[in-house]
């Protein structure tokens, strides 16, 4: 039983990092009907931006400071760029634009700062603490903290402010927010850059337990069935579905793994999210278009 | 020239033109002609009515006016929309709701997961008002759309077609616009409902002195409560008149709005 618990909570606290990643994506599908590849890069170009300052001498606070700026920027120049003369193309057109920026993105990041792994140290210790008789990680507890202050500060945004009202509106009806004079180029910035710093703190726990190396982009690849299960436009459905893939893949791995011969958490996920396909194509908390009843 | 006529030119130029459309031609997608020549006029506190079959170009020329054009992938080809003495066309429809063109759109549109306070406050943001104002704000709309002070937290997306349609304007009311492009707001609703919104955009038009240019295929109702009335036919002008004449031609019907004539 204390097995069972001890992956089951182990499995959640892992989820908490693949729902951080999954918000990114969210948040830039909500405002724009696109399903953004280069997050992942993004998350990359961030983590390897803060651990290069780190590395270059500047204090925690300053390197933090310094990269979520670089990232605004990176935003606008961004929505500039490639997404204000896209607009009002197909999806498809979209989605093949973030492929490309992916590539731009990561050439970037590895042209300026290299491709060796970095070491990132935030500070906390990965010891075993006990709650009861049940050890989980402590750093899987601050990383699930973290992940629950970033999308309580998130959802507060959303709710109470006309920044994450306009985004909403924006969200359901484009041409409305237009036609109220809602400043779409300014949301999308904005939701860039907020996509971008969700990108950076998942960017920094994922690399202070793996380093900081190309393979961070590859979260993308997690991210999906993710979206999947949670649905793509929904805040607390990535949160969710990070959750069910966290502890699934764990408990797969642990019961079912010995069977077939282990390395089963790289697919598992895809399987799940193939069933939930299945089930509820929308996700678990996708948007249905609203109906009178 | 006849004294009548003179001091009906001398009244004319003195009510400049709110909104002056010139000689436009409008194309989608670069290919599909929806507006051949569409040239219209409103003066200040006017409501004037846009009339014609299914197709006609009301619903495009609207779009060519408040900008919204360039989210349906169209483009002015030709001509000017002038608005307050200035050249507007081709200006961004987010910039133009600041200037005061306000364009409530064919189906309503409202934001589905946002509650009707919400979507109404999303209409005041463009002026940056104070928490206060917006207040303030708020309960004028309510004045005017008493249904909605009831429905204030209940999602859009769940509210009747005619709570919908009063949150259209609603909202765009909240952006304090001089010009009202308000397409089609019968659409789709019961008579008793479409009388009560348009009593109260008449009431609007009143109290506040605001404009409005109503594309419609309710002729008579709309024509009741505008002053003027253009009829388009394959995206051109075919008639312009007073409401009152445009109400007394009863060849109307038969020609412009694509009803079928008597055998
Ligand atoms: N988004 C679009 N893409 C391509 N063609 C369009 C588009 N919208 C309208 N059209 C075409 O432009 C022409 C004029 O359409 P428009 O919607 O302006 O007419 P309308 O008078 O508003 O008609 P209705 O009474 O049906 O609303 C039509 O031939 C229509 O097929
Ligand atoms: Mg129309």
């Amino acid at each position: 039983m204390n097995l069972f618990l001890e992956t089951f909570i182990g499995g959640l606290l892992a989820g908490t990092m693949y729902s951080l990643v999954a918000i990114g994506f969210v948040l830039i599908y909500k405002a724009s009907g696109v399903f953004n590849f280069a997050q992942g890069s993004i998350l990359l170009f961030s983590g390897l931006t803060f651990v290069t300052l780190l590395e270059k001498g500047v204090p925690f606070a300053g390197a933090l400071a310094i990269t979520i700026v670089i990232l605004v920027v990176g935003a606008v120049v961004i929505e500039r760029t490639v997404l204000r003369p896209l607009a009002n193309r197909s999806p498809m057109t979209l989605f093949m634009a973030t492929l490309g920026l992916s590539y731009v993105v990561e050439g970037t990041a590895q042209g300026l700062m290299g491709a060796q792994v970095h070491a990132l140290d935030l500070g906390i210790e990965d010891v075993p603490v006990f709650i009861g008789d049940v050890m989980i990680s402590q750093f899987d507890l601050v990383a699930a903290l973290t992940a629950v202050l970033l999308a309580a500060v998130l959802a507060l945004l959303f709710n109470r402010t006309r920044i994450g009202v306009s985004l909403r509106a924006v969200a359901d009806d484009t041409r409305a927010a237009l036609s109220i004079g809602i400043n779409l180029n300014r949301i999308w910035q904005i939701v860039w850059a907020v996509a971008g710093i969700t990108g950076l703190v998942a960017g920094m726990l994922w690399g202070a337990r793996q380093g900081i190396q190309f393979s961070l982009s590859l979260v993308v690849l997690k991210a999906l069935p993710v979206l999947i299960i949670g649905g793509f436009t929904s805040i607390g459905g990535a949160i969710v579905g990070g959750l069910i893939v966290g502890a699934a893949e764990t408990l797969a791995e642990t019961y079912i793994g010995r069977f077939v011969g282990g390395g089963i958490t790289p697919w598992f996920p895809y399987f799940l999210a193939i069933a939930f396909l299945y089930i509820r194509p929308a996700g678990l908390f996708g948007e249905r278009a609203l109906e009178r009843v | 020239m006849s004294l009548v006529e003179s001091i009906l030119t001398q009244a004319a130029s003195a009510l400049a033109p709110l909104l002056d459309v010139r000689n436009i031609e409008v194309i989608y997608d670069g290919a599909i002609l929806a507006v051949a020549d569409v040239s219209l006029s409103v003066v200040p506190g006017e409501i004037v009515a846009l009339l014609g079959a299914n197709g006609a170009g009301k619903s495009t020329t609207l779009k060519a006016i408040s900008g919204l054009v360039v989210a349906d992938r169209a483009l002015v080809s030709r001509g000017e929309v002038h608005f307050r003495g200035e050249n507007v066309t081709g200006i961004a429809p987010n910039l133009l709701a600041a200037r005061g063109i306000v364009h409530v759109l064919e189906g309503r549109h409202v934001f589905g997961h946002l509650t009707v306070e919400e979507n109404l406050r999303a209409g005041a943001f463009l002026r940056r008002p104070s928490r206060h104002e917006i207040e303030r704000d708020l309960e004028e709309i309510y004045a005017y759309f008493p249904r909605l002070k009831t429905k204030r937290k209940t999602q859009a997306g769940l509210t009747s077609g005619g709570e919908q349609q009063m949150l259209a304007i609603g909202r765009a009311l909240l952006t304090r616009p001089e010009l009202v492009l308000l397409d089609e707001p019968s659409m789709g609703l019961a008579p008793l409902i479409v009388e009560e919104i348009f009593a109260i955009v008449s009431e609007l038009n009143r109290s506040k002195g605001t404009s409005f240019l109503v594309a419609e295929q309710n002729i008579a109702l709309s024509l009741r409560h505008a002053r003027r009335g253009y009829v388009l036919d394959s995206g051109r002008v075919a008639i312009e008149a007073s409401a009152e004449d445009l109400l007394g031609r009863d060849d109307l019907q038969e020609i412009y709005l694509g009803v079928a004539t008597a055998p």
